[in-house]
């Protein structure tokens, strides 16, 4: 069967962009379908992110931009999916495009409908909590940016057709069925939050100042229906006291929501950070049972939230909220943790509501015939968790089990990869490379500028006097030609602009409009299609910044929009063609680390036809992973490690180096050169490789404790001990009381974070124990237990056997006492008081930590950075996961941070495709606005190095004078302003054609 | 009352030249007067620009940026802050350092950003026209205001300010934080003297000076132009002219 090299990616949040910004880069169609009217997901509701504080918007829009306007990706919006045919690599699909009543085609945005809308209807982007029209856009930096009508309020009563000029309302539209022909298909359906209402104890729906977490999330945001301000929905008063109530729609076994949401510990923590930060008379409680801090650098945002701003942890789960009718406040009824009943009264209650399936996940599994599990998110397994139980059908995001935005973006990434090696065969068969003209040289000759002005209806016509503005532009130097447009970026004026250029032999272009972050593109594409470069091109924002701004000062906003084109003009008489260099990629790639990871990836590339160099220090592959027996699923690892071994040893493309070490390397993406040391194998000596792509997978180890005798007590072991005695020998006879102790080396003032997977192995271990020998005694004394996601359903496992759960404070933990030969542990639990527990082995959950010096070694090495805890930091930790800054560099696995098996198969994944996006090419184009330096100037002091994010200049050390590597620079320019002899400019910004801008400032 | 300012704005492309498109979007209006220069990052931002700016009659600059942690480039809104930190120390021997600022603005925030023109120019109404706007080249202000242009090009106030952060928050050579206060004061001291430094340079590039001379012109105990004589010569960058009777005269070399 032919396959065929497109992908369906359903679902327009944050992961489902991911996997289609990746595949569309690996050279394949990608179909992006989303049921709203418009692709940002959740994501695009959320103010901040955790642990950054990140503005969400801000690390989101670039990439809504470019998967608006990537080639290689359609959106089909308001869309829903009817009827699946075929297997994988080729399946038929199609697709309910249900009417707008806006033609897509034509709207351009401008928001006059919307505007003048009679009918007022419910703002879901606000979660409801302000008002909007019945001729809406989702929400303001939407993509695609094109309005459309909601016919359950619309009255019809014709003004949105009487006020848009660009004629694109459609009140006869009709849906429309499409059929599509793809590959493979990416579900990234994402979560509906849990609606609260049903739970009538917590009153939300009832009383006002109950809101939900997300309707909070739009409270705090600085384009939410307050403008960021803290306040409560029954008065508008700023409130006090505001309490947080976690798990609600999680860990609740009544509400057949017995999962962990694994995320609303962190968000929760954020909403009372930044609630604090832009109210600082708001003092938020959090009611929680456990504190599930399990990622990068999460356990240091709680100890900030708490020591710093002050936030209230209390351990307990709310079971009644009563409203105050005359104050409209609400009283909380707990039990804390020493037993006694308080009541306390707030201002305010947000609810931390849980991830729910999406509403959808039912049909979708039965339109497209793929399994759930039993809670209706999508089912996947331990050793492939983002494939579904259909081949061809991958997944990603909350749909395979709830998740934070970084794993999101991880699984996207690794469905992604799953795509790539199922269709790499048919890789760049669908995709279209646009071709354009030949460039005219412009050189030398003198500029001839054309200036495109915009009414964009009645936008900026409304306001400035554009005829005025056109005259005014024709006066200026060099303007040769100057013309108005209803709507410049229309595509009849497209056309117009290119005929306009060649008529006129114009060499520079401005557009006067809208914002260049969404629209230069555009034009820089029309007039390369007349054979200019993109670079000879201009924009004024005389919208955004000028007639919206000053609606209400028409002549004050005209003589802004000259002055803007003005300054337009003098940089356009200055600037030059700019040339994107190319570079050969090099196909090959080297993987650091024979781990779970290392080999994952490694097998994911030579599947791909990609020749795989992977290096592995020890003498045997497999890493930590050796150790363990079973996944907490009861998935068989010992099993899988030999065949993913053994996978590795058969593919003719995967040269494996054992015993051996990276002694050198040099280059940069596309073109690195290795040499390799011995470790005792003396063949790797000398051998030298070319490759694009370096992958770190090195790894973790596990924290030797010298903590509770171990080592010099043979009765205190660690959990892999344990699991050795579990799974190879037997338990002896004698040992019947066994206590386990969490967070061995994690959480503590050397290793402040979590190590993620220790709670996991403490109750598999339990739970085996119990299955084997139910008679014997077992107590795990812990600080929280994080088995978040779906783990959660073993925590209640190994309690419902018998496991005993005691809580110790992290400022009293347990002593061991040594009386004679007996040993006792003492614990004060916060909860049951202090105790001796007599035992006959003591289990110590150990955490795990970097290779530290190895990854000291490599780091500087690879120019890539390490955190605090010396993790491998990537470059973005929401975001870009599993890249570094370095471009052509990619991590995963415990290299990143500590992390479950699936997750680190998953991670692996995702570097696969990370890479794919790389070597699917034979050559790689880099931006044409990147820094140069004029050699002549260059004293070599160095300065410029130092302030370069991305490593992207060198000094010769002969010349004594620094090199820009144009496929490393990114272009920001902080190079430029820190050099002291003016020897270093940045093209497309250059000093001149700023200085030239300044002066026109008049 | 008739007096508009002219205030140019250094904006980020990816935080706050979107949070002033969100502004526009949501017909959040301010006042007309600011000019918005895009620039792919406030790191771009070179001290030179704000002293043109400036020169030519500009009332007011603000540069905007990410929010610390933010930049689209990592660190490059920490580059500008240390620039800008830089320049507000230089122009308060002007006094021209309330006429420039530093914000950070979001790509949410399109009402603070708003906010912050608004603030701005405002700020800038009550100080009134720029005394630059309409002044003489002989002036006094234009002839310090050079002097501080070069300072901020000078290699030892860009060495101080490329290595601040590294030096304060990562380690320096030592792998030790330097403290805080004592690195701001070596670099106020570094500025007042590069400053005076330059002055000295511009005066005598215009006529032969002796140390009494430049002590009354720049309002200096002779001892201490002594000892920046004395620098001078060390680098280079003046030479003695002549003596007359007691009193050697410096002039200073043409490229320096």
């Amino acid at each position: 069967m032919e396959k065929i090299g497109a992908v369906l990616t359903i679902g327009g949040g944050i992961a489902g962009i991911q996997s289609a910004l990746d595949l569309a880069e690996s050279g394949f169609k990608v179909y992006l379908i989303e049921k709203t009217t418009g692709i940002g997901g959740v994501m695009a509701q959320l103010d901040k992110t955790f642990p950054t504080n990140d503005c969400s918007m801000c690390i989101l829009s670039p990439k809504l931009v470019e998967a608006g306007r990537h080639q290689n990706i359609e959106l089909l919006i308001n869309a829903k999916i009817l009827k699946v045919e075929g297997r994988a690599g080729n399946f038929k699909v199609k697709i309910l495009k249900k009417a707008l009543f806006i033609n897509s085609e034509k709207c351009t945005g401008c928001g006059v409908c919307a505007e003048k809308c009679p009918v007022n209807s419910i703002d879901f982007y606000n979660e409801k909590l302000s008002r909007g029209k019945a001729t809406f856009v989702k929400y303001p930096q939407s993509v695609p940016l094109v309005f459309s009508i909601n016919q359950d309020n619309c009255i019809g009563c014709g003004v949105c057709e009487g006020v848009c000029k660009a004629n694109a309302v459609e009140y006869s539209q009709k849906d429309e069925e499409v059929e599509l022909n793809v590959g493979a298909v990416i579900l990234a359906p994402g979560f509906d939050e849990f609606d609260p209402a049903p739970l009538k104890v917590y009153g939300y729906g009832k009383y006002r100042n109950v809101v939900s977490s997300i309707e909070f999330e739009r409270i705090l945001s600085a384009s939410g229906p307050y403008s960021g301000m803290v306040l409560r929905p029954s008065d508008g008063d700023i409130p006090e006291k505001v309490a947080f109530l976690q798990c609600i729609g999680s860990r609740d076994i009544h509400h057949s929501k017995p999962y962990c949401s694994s995320v609303c510990c962190m968000y929760t923590a954020k909403e009372a950070v930044i609630a604090k930060e832009h109210q600082k008379q708001v003092n938020p409680t959090i009611f929680s049972m456990d504190i599930r801090a399990y990622g990068k650098d999460f356990d240091k945002y709680i100890i900030r939230a708490q020591d710093e701003y002050g936030i209230r942890y209390i351990r307990s789960r709310i079971s009644l909220i009563e409203e105050n009718p005359k104050t409209n406040n609400l009283i909380l009824k707990y039990e804390a943790e020493d037993g006694s009943l308080i009541t306390e009264e707030y201002n305010m209650v947000v609810l931390s509501v849980g991830l729910n399936p999406p509403d959808d996940a039912i049909e979708l599994s039965k339109t497209f015939g793929f399994e759930l599990n039993e809670f209706n998110f999508c089912k996947t397994s331990t050793f492939e968790p983002s494939k579904t139980s259909k081949p061809g059908i991958f997944v990603c995001g909350a749909f395979a089990a709830p998740k934070d935005i970084p794993e999101s973006v991880i699984q996207a990434s690794a469905s992604a990869a799953h795509a790539n090696i199922l269709l790499h065969s048919a890789r760049n068969s669908l995709v279209t490379k646009k071709e354009y003209p030949t460039e005219i040289d412009v050189a030398g000759k003198p500029p001839r500028i054309g200036i495109f002005v915009c009414h964009c209806g009645i936008n900026i016509g409304g306001v400035v006097d554009v005829p005025g503005v056109v005259d005014y532009a024709e006066t200026l130097e060099n303007v040769e030609y100057a013309e108005r447009n209803l709507y410049t970026c229309s595509a009849d004026t497209q056309i117009k602009i290119v005929e306009t250029i060649k008529e006129h032999n114009l060499n520079r272009v401005i557009v006067a409009s809208c914002t260049p972050r969404t629209h230069e593109p555009l034009f820089q594409e029309t007039i390369r299609e007349a054979g200019l470069n993109p670079y000879l091109f201009e924009m004024s924002n005389i919208r955004d910044q000028c007639s919206w701004v000053h609606m209400h000062e028409p002549v004050a906003a005209t003589e802004k929009s000259k002055d803007l084109v003005r300054m337009a003009v003098s940089k356009a008489n200055k600037i030059e063609p700019l040339q994107r260099t190319i570079l050969d990629m090099n196909h090959n790639v080297l993987v650091i680390g024979g781990g779970i990871s290392g080999l994952t990836a490694s097998v994911g590339f030579a599947e791909q036809g990609f020749m795989t160099y992977l290096v592995e220090k020890t003498a045997e592959l497999g890493g930590f992973a050796k150790n363990i027996h079973a996944s907490i699923e009861g998935s068989n690892v010992k099993e899988f490690l030999s065949n993913l071994i053994e996978k590795a040893n058969n593919n003719e493309n995967l040269k494996i180096f054992l015993e051996a070490e990276i002694d050198t390397i040099e280059g940069y993406v596309g073109n690195f050169k290795t040499k390799l040391k011995s470790k005792g194998n003396k063949e790797n000596k000398n051998n030298t490789f070319e490759h694009g792509i370096i992958i770190v997978a090195t790894g973790g180890e596990e924290y030797k404790p010298t903590e509770y005798l171990y080592s010099k007590d043979p009765r205190v072991v660690t959990q892999i001990d344990f699991e050795k005695m579990l799974f190879e020998s037997e338990i002896n006879k004698k040992v019947n009381k066994i206590v386990m102790i969490q967070c061995i080396g994690s959480r503590n003032d050397k290793n402040p974070y979590c190590s993620r997977v220790c709670c996991a192995e403490a109750i598999k271990n339990s739970i085996k124990l119990k299955d084997l020998h139910p008679e014997k005694e077992i107590i795990v004394l812990y600080r929280d237990i994080r088995t978040y996601g779906l783990k959660e359903q073993y925590y209640r496992e190994a309690r419902s056997k018998g496991v005993i759960f005691i809580r110790f404070d992290e400022k009293l933990p347990p002593e061991l006492i040594k009386e004679e030969e007996n040993l006792i542990i003492h614990v004060d639990s916060p909860n049951i008081g202090k105790l001796d527990l007599d035992l006959d082995l003591l289990v110590l959950s150990v955490g795990i930590h970097p290779p530290y010096e190895s990854n000291e070694i490599l780091a500087p090495m690879l120019k890539i950075p390490l955190n605090d805890d010396k993790f491998f930091l990537e470059a973005h930790v929401k975001l870009r996961p599993v890249d570094f800054a370095t471009e052509g560099i990619f991590v995963c696995g415990l290299a990143h941070s500590p992390r479950s098996i699936d997750e680190s198969i998953m991670q692996a994944n995702a570097a696969v495709s990370r890479a794919s996006t790389y070597l699917s090419k034979d050559e790689i184009e880099t931006e044409g606005i990147v820094a140069t330096v004029d050699i002549s100037k260059c004293s070599g002091c160095g300065l410029c190095i130092e302030t370069c994010a991305y490593n992207a200049i060198t000094m010769d050390e002969e010349k004594m004078v620094v090199i820009i590597n144009s496929a490393l620079c990114k272009g920001c320019g902080a190079c430029s302003s820190s050099c002291r002899g003016s020897a270093i400019d940045l093209l497309g910004f250059t000093n001149e054609e700023i200085y030239l801008v300044i002066n026109e400032v008049k | 009352m008739d007096f508009k300012p002219k205030i140019i704005g250094f904006l980020c492309n990816w935080c706050s030249y979107a949070g002033a498109d969100l502004a526009g979007v949501s017909r959040i209006q301010y006042p007309p007067n600011i000019r918005i220069i895009r620039l792919m990052c406030s790191g771009r931002v070179e001290p030179y620009f704000i002293f043109e700016a400036l020169k030519s009659g500009i009332d007011g600059v603000i540069i905007m940026g990410c929010h610390p942690g933010e930049c689209h480039y990592m660190t490059g809104n920490y580059e500008a802050e240390m620039k800008y930190q830089l320049l507000k120390s230089l122009l308060t021997y002007v006094d021209l350092d309330n006429r420039i600022s530093l914000e950070w603005v979001s790509a949410s925030e399109g009402i603070r950003f708003a906010e912050v023109v608004t603030n701005f120019t405002n700020s800038i109404q009550k100080l009134g026209p720029s005394p630059l706007k309409k002044i003489d080249k002989d002036s006094e202000l234009l002839f310090n205001l050079n002097a501080l242009q070069i300072a901020a090009n000078d290699y030892r106030l860009r060495a101080l300010i490329g290595r601040k952060r590294k030096i304060l928050d990562e380690g320096n050579v030592y792998n030790k934080k330097y403290p805080k206060e004592k690195f701001e004061d070596l670099q106020e001291t570094a500025i007042y003297d590069e400053y005076q430094k330059n002055r000295i340079i511009l005066y005598l590039k215009k006529e032969n000076l002796s140390v009494k001379d430049l002590s009354e012109r720049l309002s200096i105990a002779p001892n201490k132009i002594l000892e920046y004589i004395v620098d001078l010569r060390g680098e280079g960058l003046i030479d003695l002219k002549d003596i007359q009777e007691l009193t050697p005269y410096y002039t200073a070399k043409q490229e320096a």
